[in-house]
């Protein structure tokens, strides 16, 4: 009780001071201490970011075991709104001219590099030495900015005018696939945004579950996104048990694609089996080494052809 | 909660009314309505969980109480046939599915209506009156549900007229619904209040009195064409009219709200407070129905839900 009266700030009167029996501190330094203010992590569904359903949330610790916070424990409620939001996102997203989505995720960028040091802290409590977790942002931020780099490149890349033997002009051009279900991977950044960046910049959206033992950065890489002109719902963070969440996301037949890039390999089997329900496209994981070039095979895993036979000459 | 309490003017029987003077009388002589009261309990009954089982028995008897609704300018005969395909199958994967109560269209679309559903238990509802404003001629008005009942339409959706009643020519309103009731024949006859050109819940009240007094079968919130369209609490008030009606009369007069009850939830959310207010005796497709459209297929998508455990997709669902 007389803590409280300490650290509330209230003036230091003899009489508190003897009878709480602060630790014996001197009631000067009292009355500087602050009330610490910690960040709720929450949820990011359609551009909001609520707690969870369920109200459940689990302990996330650090790799030593350090209590670091509480993060909302998703369920399939969630999973559900988070569907129904990328869902409602997806013709905005999907209808934006390549070089604005390019725009829009280079803004995310600039965000991102705007929060270099609470990256690197959050990084450094999930266990990442102090440069270790410095280059792994720097390699995040740039990460991104080489997938925003893509948006208005994938069409000439990806696509192709066919020649026919006939007095057609017949050309194919790369389209989204549309909600994508991303079960991301351990590396709490830059695995996470190796990920999500090629989903969405074709013109997807997405669910993503994060990382399960690290998903703070997740979290504030949501604030980021929720700050640099994306449209709310383009990206859904989930956090929670990957076991519990990732079947609905399997089994949903409002999604049209799985990244499992996060899931055990034996867990790999039933969710392709679930994933089947409705020919979703599945990418398997592929025990990829984040920091290395990572190459077009996420841009490409989630489009789809479209095939168009203009008449010429006639 | 003690809202709706008849008081005297209940025993006023329904055949007589001395004039307008009295028929004014009668109607602001209606207790008022406690607004915050009513939006309260509305939202408290909202707060009600209907799970599992409880809730598949919801929602088909939603789907059987659903008045397939089209009214668009750009209905043509094929989208007409297309919906009655759908009233007679709402899930082409399981013939379990009930059959929707009603189809509602325009007046010039009934005979199509009735060629696609003949044979078939499901209603051909018509709306009339120069549907959605109401602003025409007693004549046109008569000339339009005779046509519409002629084509062979079971019920008919009239609407009131607002401006006479918000004019306080509740004498007009009153005897156009009963001219109306009159060209219906054997038609029921469902009075659309359009609540939310009503302004307050006093109103309401009022305008179900005047309908149910003047010979209404059911009656309706909305045309769906005015935001807001059906609400819950608008829903509670025109509830305990026909609850208290009965009381007073003996006759019981159904209830449906119409517009923006897009989702299951919402549907159960209306079955909850039709039983809670009007009681169980209106929890059928004869008393209570739902104007709806896509509602339907949301419906259908939590029924496949509950059934494969599986969350559904409008993919898979007919577009309508």
């Amino acid at each position: 009780m007389s803590e409280a009266g300490g650290v509330g700030g209230r003036p230091p009167t003899g009489s508190m001071s003897e009878a709480g029996g602060v630790g014996g501190r001197p009631t000067e330094k009292m009355s500087e201490q602050r009330l610490a203010v910690r960040k709720t992590y929450k949820l990011f569904i359609g551009g909001a970011f609520p707690r969870s359903e369920s109200g459940r949330t689990y302990p996330v610790n650090a790799p030593e075991g350090r209590f670091l916070a509480n993060a909302s424990q998703a369920s399939r409620k969630d999973v559900r709104d988070a569907v129904g939001a990328a869902r409602k996102a997806f013709g905005g997203w999907s209808g934006r001219t390549p070089y604005n989505r390019g725009q829009i995720l280079y803004r995310v960028a600039e965000m991102l590099e705007g929060r270099h040091a609470q990256f690197v802290d959050e990084l450094r409590a999930a266990g990442l030495g102090g440069n270790a977790a410095a280059r792994e942002v720097d390699a995040a931020v740039d990460r991104w900015v080489w997938y925003a780099g893509w948006a208005d490149k994938l069409g000439a890349v990806a696509g192709s005018a066919n020649p026919v033997a006939g007095p057609y002009f017949n050309f194919s051009t790369p389209e989204p696939t549309g909600v994508v279900g991303v079960v991301a991977p351990d590396s709490p950044l830059l695995g996470l945004v190796s990920v999500v960046a090629p989903v969405i910049v074709s013109g997807n959206t997405c669910v993503v579950v994060a990382s399960e033992p690290a998903p703070l950065p997740a979290v504030t890489l949501a604030e980021v996104l929720a700050t640099s002109d994306l449209p709310g719902g383009v990206v859904n963070i989930l956090t929670g048990r990957r076991a519990e969440l990732a079947p609905w996301l399997a089994s949903h037949l409002d999604v049209n694609a799985l990244d499992l890039a996060g899931v055990p390999d034996e867990q790999v089997g039933p969710l392709e089996e679930a994933a089947a329900g409705n020919l979703k496209r599945v990418l398997r994981p592929t025990g990829d080494d984040w920091t290395g070039d990572q190459g077009t095979r996420r841009l490409t895993a989630f489009l789809e052809t479209k095939t168009v036979w203009h008449p010429v000459g006639v | 909660m003690q809202v709706g309490r008849v008081g005297d003017a209940g025993g006023v029987p329904t055949e007589t009314v001395a004039g307008t003077a009295g028929l004014r009388d009668f109607l602001h002589g209606l207790p008022g309505v406690d607004q915050v009261g009513v939006e309260e309990r509305a939202k408290r009954l909202a707060t009600r969980s209907i799970k599992t089982s409880a809730k598949a028995q919801a929602i088909d008897a939603a789907i059987a109480m659903v008045d397939l609704t089209t009214l668009e300018g750009a209905d043509t005969p094929g989208k007409v046939r297309a919906l009655c395909a759908k009233a007679l199958r709402p899930d082409p994967d399981d013939p379990k599915v009930p059959r929707v109560a009603a189809v509602c269209v325009y007046s010039d679309l009934v005979g199509v209506a009735v060629e696609a559903l003949e044979g078939s238990d499901v209603k051909v509802a018509s709306v009339a009156t120069s549907f959605p404003s109401g602003r025409a001629p007693l004549a046109a008005k008569l000339a339009d549900t005779r046509a519409a009942v002629e084509a062979g339409a079971d019920e008919i959706d009239m609407v009131i007229d607002r401006g006479a009643f918000l004019a306080g020519d509740y004498g007009k309103v009153f005897d156009e619904i009963a001219a109306v009731k009159e060209a219906c024949g054997d038609a029921h006859l469902k009075v659309i209040l359009e609540t939310g050109e009503l302004v307050t819940y006093d109103n309401v009240r009022r305008a179900s009195w005047l309908a149910m007094r003047a010979g209404a079968d059911f009656i309706k919130t909305s045309t769906g064409k005015v935001s807001p369209a059906a609400t819950l609490p608008v829903t509670l008030v025109m509830l305990e009219a026909v609850r208290d009606f009965r009381a007073a009369t003996g006759r019981q007069v159904g209830v449906k709200p119409a517009g923006g009850i897009r989702t299951t939830k919402d549907a159960i959310r209306y079955l909850v407070l039709v039983n809670e207010t009007a009681g169980p005796d209106w929890l059928t497709p004869q008393w209570f129905r739902i104007g709806a459209s896509s509602l339907l297929n949301d419906l259908l998508m939590q029924r496949r839900k509950l059934a494969d455990c599986v969350y559904q997709g409008p993919d898979y669902f007919t577009v309508d």
